[in-house]
């Protein structure tokens, strides 16, 4: 039924449909060294210690200049995230003053159902202090990156499941800082050079040193090192969670209706064929 | 062609009182006997043909949750980009009904190029079904009409500079294109007028794709389907009644589709996306390269093929004639091809001319996402010159030059020969 040609016909197809987003082709290729990531892959869950790693390096350094909008304090609690007791979480909410017109004196102290307080009141604030550009919002940052794979490579993505090019980009470009540009290249005044960012000159100044954030491993667990590659893995990683908050059990869902699915055809195949039996077709 | 009665095999007798009743005023149970359980189909098509109902399928499927996503989405340019989050971080299921939704169009889009290109395989737009066929691509027009509306509605940044592209095209027209463009952004450029109006038709389209589908399944049933061997039924051995047969066979492929499907929606629900469209709209930023979704690219590179003026004609109006006749053309194949040798199984000129029409279309395809300058803009020239080659010179002249291999007189005849 299923010849050699109708099979690669259907291979061309699955290959066109494959093409889409992956091809937009960069004029110029940087070079982004894949991560392990432990969300990764078919059945990568996020870990919880790195996510709480991240969150520490997130609040400590990023969200001076980057608010996270859509991101609620209670969402730190859940289950597959950072997983902090709602104890913590209400404790820490409760350390930061929210703008809300009906309190008195226009503010009040955050409850866990707050969202992320930005750190800039309006747009031109966050503008007049970064040098005009307002620093990206980190809730979907994560997804709004990516690796450009060349062709034919990206195909294999589609059978991976590969989507960590985001946390691959951003940790390349917290480590891709340069000291001195190279000797052709003129650095824009108040810009610095990352020769993983597009067009190299960058306005955000190297965010991360070794040792800035300090880490207290729990009782019984291995020191991590305190480095700028470890933190950018962290809140990479952090940000990716930020940007898909329910990974885990979206996968957890997706092997039991893969599982049922590839049960049921088997069902339906065994069915079709018996009410075909004796019809020669 | 001696045709085969398709329209006199009703078999139903009322069995109750109130059925007898019900057929007397709407005979509603009579109707779907006949065209849902008794149609004679033939008893040859293989899994190819599954595709119709898979597509029937996944237009329910996109309904049902863009009726739910519609229940949870604001279409104001300052709320959309953060309702759709809100959707998949807040609304019940919401993640997974949006990733449904999502790479539902592309799963739609999937299953009618294989329908369509199973179409033009066995010959299936010939006599007696150009109006099937003509129903068919005016289908797959609105699912274009459709899929643009909804890719705007994020209001991410590929959502606003594809609106702003796309909407572009239509001012390259005459007098008419200034107007038009307008009309369709609701303003001079694309803003809040063009969301909501895009959202407005984007929840109208599926009803109208719908309707049409009523008329497409209608305009199948009056000849019946075509078949592998294009042979037309002659008796009732060649058939089998669509129920069980073909239920089962057609819920069997809908499973096997749904596979694939589950893939992209629990473990790589962005992979079909863009990352940019992970930013939100910004009209004072142009993004690096604006790519279309995969369904489009083909026809996308049409679009860019044509740099240059023809005459009198400029070439952004030469790209948008071009683009609109490399689907327009589909309503005229049936007149096209006038080999009266449905099946290309039996055609031995045409099969070589048709595998090399659908790697030509692939080309298209990644032209359509490769950057057009140097020898991609060369290439999309060729590949485009060869689309319309095909329908305009090659269909035509196989017509008369091509000898077809004998055909089985009857499907029985071809079945029986066929098994070992």
């Amino acid at each position: 039924m299923f010849n050699i040609k109708t099979i690669l016909a259907a291979a061309a197809l699955i290959g066109a449909m494959a093409s889409a987003p992956a091809f937009a082709q960069e004029h110029e290729t940087i070079t982004i060294q894949k991560q392990h990531w432990s969300f990764g892959g078919l059945f990568g869950t996020y870990d919880t210690n790195q996510l709480q790693r991240g969150f520490q390096v997130f609040r400590e350094v990023c969200s001076n200049c980057h608010s996270a909008r859509l991101i609620a304090f209670r969402t730190l609690a859940e289950e597959g995230g950072p997983e902090f007791s709602e104890a913590q979480v209400k404790a820490l909410a409760a350390e930061y003053e929210i703008a809300d017109p009906s309190a008195e004196g226009g503010k009040r102290p955050g409850v866990p159902a707050d969202r992320w307080p930005s750190p800039f009141a309006t747009d031109q604030d966050a503008r007049d202090a970064n040098g005009g550009a307002i620093p990206p919002d980190f809730s979907v940052l994560a997804k709004a990156r990516g690796v450009t794979d060349a062709f034919p490579w990206w195909i294999t993505n589609y059978f991976t499941a590969y989507a960590e090019g985001g946390p691959d980009y951003i940790h390349a470009l917290l480590n891709g800082y340069e000291e001195t540009p190279p000797a052709d290249f003129t650095l824009p005044e108040g810009k610095h050079y990352n020769h993983v960012f597009p067009g190299h000159a960058i306005g955000m100044p190297p965010p991360l040193t070794d040792g800035q954030v300090a880490y207290v491993a729990a009782e019984g667990q291995e020191e991590v090192p305190q480095t700028v590659d470890q933190y950018s893995k962290d809140v990479a990683a952090y940000m990716m969670w930020m940007a898909e908050p329910g990974l885990v059990a979206r996968k957890e869902t997706g092997f039991k209706v893969l599982l049922f699915l590839v049960l049921f055809a088997g069902l339906m195949y065994a069915t079709k064929r018996k009410i075909w039996q004796g019809i020669e077709h | 062609m001696g045709a085969f009665p398709m329209s006199e095999h009703s078999t139903y007798t009322p069995g109750t009182g109130i059925e007898k009743w019900l057929d007397e005023r709407l005979p509603i149970i009579r109707f779907s006997k006949e065209h849902l359980m008794d149609f004679p189909t033939p008893k040859n098509l293989n899994y190819w043909w599954t595709f119709g109902a898979i597509l029937a399928i996944m237009l329910v499927v996109q309904i049902v949750t863009g009726v739910i996503l519609a229940m949870h989405y604001t279409p104001n340019i300052g709320l959309a980009f953060d309702s759709v989050e809100h959707i998949r971080r807040d609304v019940n299921g919401g993640r997974i009904i949006q990733a449904t939704h999502a790479v539902g169009a592309s799963m739609f889009f999937a299953a009618v190029y294989i329908h369509i290109f199973r179409g033009l395989y066995f010959g299936s737009y010939k006599a007696p079904r150009e109006i099937l066929w003509i129903l068919g691509v005016l289908i797959f027009v609105l699912m274009m009409a459709t899929a643009f509306m909804g890719y705007v509605l994020p209001w991410g940044q590929m959502s606003f500079w594809a609106a702003t592209v796309i909407t572009n095209i239509f001012s390259a027209i005459p007098i008419l294109g200034d107007p038009i463009l307008q009309l369709l952004r609701g303003g001079f450029a694309v803003g809040n007028p063009t969301l909501n109006r895009f959202f407005s038709l984007h929840y109208l389209l599926p009803f109208v794709i719908a309707a049409v589908v009523v008329l497409h399944i209608w305009a199948l049933h009056v000849p019946g389907n075509n078949n592998p061997i294009g042979v037309d039924v002659k008796s009732s051995r060649d058939t089998v009644p669509f129920h069980p047969y073909y239920t089962m066979k057609d819920l069997y492929g809908v499973v096997l589709f749904a596979i694939p499907f589950a893939w992209f929606v629990f473990f790589i629900p962005d992979i079909l996306g863009h990352p940019d469209n992970f930013i939100q709209a910004n009209s004072q930023v142009t993004p690096a390269h604006i790519v279309p979704e995969w369904y489009f690219l083909p026809f996308y590179a049409i679009l860019r093929a044509i740099d240059f003026n023809i005459l009198f004609i400029d070439s952004k109006l030469g790209g948008v004639i071009f683009f609109g006749g490399s689907i327009v053309i589909l309503f005229f194949l049936p007149w096209l091809d006038r080999s009266k040798t449905r099946s290309g199984t039996f055609r031995p000129m045409f099969k070589w001319f048709y595998w090399l029409f659908v790697i030509n279309f692939l080309g298209l395809a990644y032209l359509g996402a490769a950057p057009a300058d140097g020898i991609y803009l060369i290439l999309s020239k060729v590949c485009t010159a060869y689309y319309f080659l095909h329908f305009l010179v090659v269909l035509p002249a196989l017509s008369i030059f091509e000898t077809p291999r004998p055909l089985p007189t009857s499907i029985s005849e071809s079945v029986l020969g066929s098994a070992h």
